[in-house]
């Protein structure tokens, strides 16, 4: 009880409030997420709806593959987290940290994914600016939303990785309390850059293939 | 042009200021009311004054907030019902009215009369019919404003927008620029000459001899190559352009498209944007070939092609 | 006499027995490192006091130049570049955090009885990544300007301006993040931290204008943040996004645009009307009428704010039918405007009502408020707006709104809680006769616009026609008149700081949370947690009208 007193923060009357509070301002946090993405979304419908067979030849240049796994990377992590959460409420926290680690491991692993497709895609001329390999108006346009919507999502899973780290060294210092707010936090924004990624896979990977 | 008085010079002018007039009225007669108000109620229970205090009146309740909140709500109903019917009986382009092509760029206008005249910064059309401007920009957004008519629209690159105007009155008017278009925007500026229809023809006549819009088209169908598949006899299979203009084209894609302005432009730069059911998209892009002034005649003449009976 | 809040009966001791929050700590990283919700409020009154008088400079050069047609005071460079300056100094830098940051950062927690925001350490990261944002423009200036207006409009911003487009656009990302922030915090403030008995129904309504405001800042400003990068990328790596020889569309940019930037006006004016509502009760001594219809009007003001972007672009070349909506719901969101100036003037009706300084700013408000609104109709109409749309009538319906509304109401509020902010009570006089100056130079500053703009004169022109001249002549006079009154509060309450007279804890004998509490209050808000047992504005019995107040309003310091 004392301990608990201790930790609280200042305006908060008491623990379960703070939390709530946290996990709260997180939900709202994401609604500005979604109309960010969400300005994204409109550049790319605006686009497709003006040049739709462009823009279904010109994803059809995407790599399947890579894409692919790594959404099926993602949707492990998105696991992983989860499990983390659930063993830290039911008092496993060596359990949680492993699958901290995992999750950690999974969206390395995203990013250096991400890598290898870039270097393809530049290989393959991809870049929408002077030796664009593709023709026809709103490719480019189609390509340059593949660039910014997934740069900005990697920048999203950077961030989701530091405060995956800042979990880890909290739980090795053994700081890391049943439902503590900032393990709740954590994970509903990394479900989050997983559900953005989902539908990036879909618009990206999946429009220009039967 | 002084500084109290502003020409109506066109019908859209005049029905634009009825409106505005009665706006005007109305939002007077608001303004002096909650004024009057405002100043009666300061000084009527200004602190310490012996007016009576008391609950509210009776009367005074959820219902007046209720009321007001009604009263307003319908009178903003019926502005909106006036003026939207006003703009849409503007709003309806007249067929065959006289067509003029404005290119704008940082920052001239170009003007290119149907004939072939071709002018910058200034704008000749006949009065009493109406005129329709079609147009569009070889750099940034501008927007072609005529006080005197009451209109503007922006005019932007990549695409064509048209504005419809009826003048009443002959007469100079002032051309602005009203969109922010860089370091000369304030100097991107014109006039609009209206003349009766005589002398208007009169005006057409003096200028030097040269092609129509079409004839100058057609210079620039053949030096483009368009005839090499467009043409009778031609080896490639190309959709026919004669009584293309204003017809519905079915679409490889399914759909139909209305060839107007737009669609033309689209076919040329961007060809395979709307590919005709039929045929190949084998058409080279002409963008980065033919300028925005190329276009408009270019236009002009396939517009010009009627089909053959 | 009325109205305890408080459990403990006696009223509040003018000497606390904690230090107040000014006096906890004197260093530099105590300020600059707080995370004491009143104590950033000061920084960013600080910050943006800053940028109010850069934007207010390049205000006056605008109207030297345009003193005569064909002035050569300025080159037409220069000229635009002051005119962006102003815009994106004063629209993100000064109106957008004007009053959330500084009275709401200050006001939320002591009015909804609460130690603190709900995230003290985020809100101090507001602060920063405004300064951030703050810094990138300096930048900006420093590189030699920006020249695309406020409004960053392309393809010009992106493919053909030559100025520090990026390092503006960046700033205003930046400080788009700080507003986000600070939106979400205020949020969580109103849902989980009001004290006992602090019902939804019984929040002052300049909390429930901060939340308002906060939900369109949260859902607005990534909008505008995203339509920023993509010009930022367009310009920096030519990826075409807004380009139309590829395939891309410039009009997007604008929808994009609007999308945040309509809202972005109810972000300005929405605690704008908070903080009038809250002044006009006190100074009428009489409850709000109408209290639930004004919180209705609030939170639909804030909704429907977000349907009627497209009045923005009736010139555009948008569809004419997205016109025909536009316009219905832009008639639509001035219902719930007009109902709250109807709310007001009816609160004074039977009031026992004071002049004193914040009064005489909120009818100042009242009246500017009333034509701004009043011309925003004028501007909903499709026929009118398209012949008016990027005139000075445009400019001038937006200063009545935005200058006339939320500057008065600022200055209102600032002087309503001056007393509760640092302790000290100003000049009244010359309060007073600032207002009236400001009232006056606004007018004749801005109307002489609506004039120009009905004529045709086109905003944005470094030179004009010479009919124009004899209304921008007046315009020029007025700003005179306007920038003294603005630099007059500078002064006395500059001077109050250091030579006026203390406060009590409640020199104006109002109702709230904020006035049970010493002035200046301690760190902590309140010594014991508030206990609330009555609606707001309670100043009289509902069946016996307001008794005489206190003459003169503030009572000075009581005797110890």
């Amino acid at each position: 009880m004392s301990q608990s007193a201790q930790l609280l923060h200042e305006p908060w009357p008491d623990r379960p409030r703070e939390t709530e509070g946290y996990v709260f301002a997180m939900w709202i946090f994401l609604a500005t997420e979604v109309l960010f993405f969400g300005a994204l979304m409109a550049f790319y419908t605006v686009n497709r709806w003006a040049h739709p067979a462009a823009v279904t030849q010109a994803a059809a240049h995407t790599d399947f593959w890579f894409g692919t796994i790594n959404t099926a990377i993602l949707l492990t992590s998105s696991l992983t987290i989860a499990t983390a959460d659930r063993a830290l409420e039911h008092g496993l926290p060596r359990l949680a940290r492993l699958a901290l680690w995992l999750t950690l491991a999974f969206g390395l692993g995203f990013l250096v994914t991400k890598g290898f497709e870039y270097r393809k895609d530049l290989e393959d001329h991809l870049w929408p600016s002077a030796a664009f390999a593709l023709h026809g108006a709103g490719a480019r346009p189609f390509w340059g939303f593949y660039w910014i919507a997934t740069a900005v999502h990697a920048v999203h899973v950077t961030i989701g990785l530091g405060l995956i780290g800042r979990l880890i060294i909290l739980s090795q210092r053994r700081m890391l309390r049943p439902r503590q707010a900032s393990m709740t936090v954590t994970t509903l924004y990394w479900h989050f850059v997983d559900v953005v990624w989902v539908v990036l896979y879909a618009l990206l990977y999946l429009v220009g293939r039967p | 042009m002084n500084a109290f008085y502003l020409p109506q010079a066109s019908t859209q002018a005049h029905a634009e200021d009825r409106i505005f007039l009665t706006l005007l009225i109305l939002s007077g007669v608001v303004l002096l009311l909650v004024l009057a108000l405002v100043i009666g109620f300061s000084i009527r229970y200004r602190a310490g004054s012996k007016a009576r205090r008391g609950p509210l009146p009776a009367w005074i309740s959820h219902e007046v907030e209720i009321g007001w909140t009604v009263a307003t709500f319908f009178l903003f109903l019926f502005l909106f019902w006036w003026t939207i019917s006003a703009q849409l009986r503007l709003q309806i382009p007249p067929a065959n009215a006289f067509e003029i092509h404005v290119v704008a760029k940082q920052w001239m206008w170009k003007v290119q009369q149907p004939s072939g005249v071709r002018e910058i910064n200034t704008l000749h059309a006949p009065a009493g019919i109406p005129v329709k401007l079609v147009m569009t920009s070889q750099d940034v957004i501008h927007s072609f404003a005529v006080p005197a008519f009451r209109l503007k629209q922006d005019v932007l690159p990549g695409r064509y927008t048209e504005m419809t105007f009826q003048a009443t009155q002959p007469g100079t008017y002032q051309l602005f620029c009203d969109q922010y278009c860089g370091l000369d925007h304030s100097a991107m500026i014109g006039k609009v000459v209206i003349l009766s229809a005589a002398d208007y023809a009169h005006w057409i006549a003096a200028q030097p001899e040269g092609d129509s819009l079409a004839a100058q088209g057609e210079a620039i169908f053949v030096s483009s190559g368009c005839g090499g598949c467009h043409g009778q006899g031609a080896a490639v299979h190309a959709p026919p352009l004669e009584g293309l203009y204003g017809s519905d084209v079915p679409l490889a894609g399914g759909g139909f498209v209305h060839a107007d302005e737009g669609f033309l432009r689209d076919a040329i730069l961007q060809p395979r944007k709307n590919v005709p059911a039929g045929y190949e998209p084998v058409m080279p892009s002409f963008q980065g070939v033919l300028s925005e002034d190329q276009l408009v005649p270019l236009i002009a003449y396939i517009k010009s092609l009627k089909a053959k009976p | 006499m009325r109205d305890i809040e408080t459990p403990q009966a006696a009223p509040q001791t003018p000497e606390p027995a904690k230090p107040s929050y000014l006096a906890d700590g004197h260093t530099v990283a105590s300020w600059i490192f707080t995370t004491d919700h009143k104590r950033i409020a000061i920084l960013y009154a600080l910050s943006i006091t800053v940028f109010f008088f850069i934007g207010g400079a390049a205000a006056t050069l605008i109207r030297i130049q345009l003193f005569t047609p064909h002035n050569t005071f300025l080159t037409a460079g220069q000229y635009n570049r002051l005119f962006t300056l102003h815009g994106v100094v004063m629209v993100w830098f000064f109106l957008v955090p004007s009053i959330p940051t500084t009275l709401g950062n200050f006001l939320l927690p002591l009015m909804i009885g609460a130690k603190d925001v709900a995230l003290p350490k985020i809100n101090l990261l507001s602060w920063w990544l405004y300064l951030g944002g703050a810094a990138l423009t300096i930048v900006c200036l420093v590189c030699g300007g920006v020249d695309t207006g406020w409004t960053f409009y392309t393809p010009y911003s992106t493919l053909y301006s030559n100025s520090c487009v990026l390092a503006a656009a960046a700033g205003v990302f930046v400080v788009g993040f700080s507003s986000i922030l600070t939106g979400v915090n205020f949020i969580a403030t109103t849902h989980m931290l009001r004290a006992p008995g602090m019902t939804w129904f019984r929040l002052p309504l300049f909390v429930w204008a901060i939340y308002a405001t906060s939900i369109v800042m949260v859902l607005a400003t990534p909008v505008l943040a995203m339509s920023l990068l993509l010009v930022m990328v367009e310009r920096v790596f030519s990826i075409p996004v807004f380009d139309p020889r590829f395939g891309g569309d410039p009009l997007l940019f604008q929808h994009l645009f609007w999308f945040y930037s309509h809202p972005a006006v109810y972000i300005m004016v929405l605690p704008a009307m908070g903080v009038i509502s809250e002044v006009i009760a006190s100074e009428a001594r009489r409850r709000v009428f109408g209290y639930q219809a004004m919180v209705y009007a609030m939170v639909s003001i804030a909704i429907i704010g977000f349907m009627v972007w497209g009045h923005h672009m009736f010139v555009s070349g948008q569809s004419p039918f997205a016109s025909v909506v536009f316009s219905f719901l832009s008639f639509i969101v001035a219902v719930p405007s007009a109902i709250k100036v109807f709310n007001w003037t009816a609160t004074l009706y039977r009031g026992q009502i004071r002049f004193a300084a914040p009064m005489l700013y909120a009818l100042g408000f009242l009246g500017l408020f009333t034509v701004g609104g009043l011309t925003g109709l004028f501007l909903a109409v499709v026929p009118i707006d398209v012949a008016v749309h990027d005139t000075y009538f445009i400019v001038a319906h937006f200063h009545y709104i935005m200058v006339g509304g939320t500057v008065s109401a600022f200055f209102a509020g600032l002087h309503y809680w001056w007393p509760k902010i640092t302790g000290r009570l100003y000049s009244e006089w010359w309060a007073k006769f600032a207002a009236i100056s400001m009232f006056l130079g606004f007018n004749f500053t801005f109307f002489p616009q609506f004039i120009l703009g009905y004529l045709g004169m086109p905003r944005r022109y470094h030179q004009y026609p010479d009919q124009f001249q004899i209304w921008n002549v007046l315009s020029s006079s007025g700003a005179v008149v306007l920038a003294v009154a603005y630099l007059l509060p500078l002064a006395y309450l500059t001077w109050s700081l250091f030579a006026g007279r203390r406060a009590n804890a409640n020199p104006w004998d109002a109702t709230g949370l904020e006035w049970t509490t010493a002035s200046p209050p301690p760190r902590a808000n309140f010594e014991t947690r508030p206990r609330v047992t009555s609606a707001p504005y309670d100043y009289h019995d509902p069946d016996v009208g307001p008794t005489q107040p206190n003459q003169p309003p503030r009572q000075t310091q009581a005797a110890e």
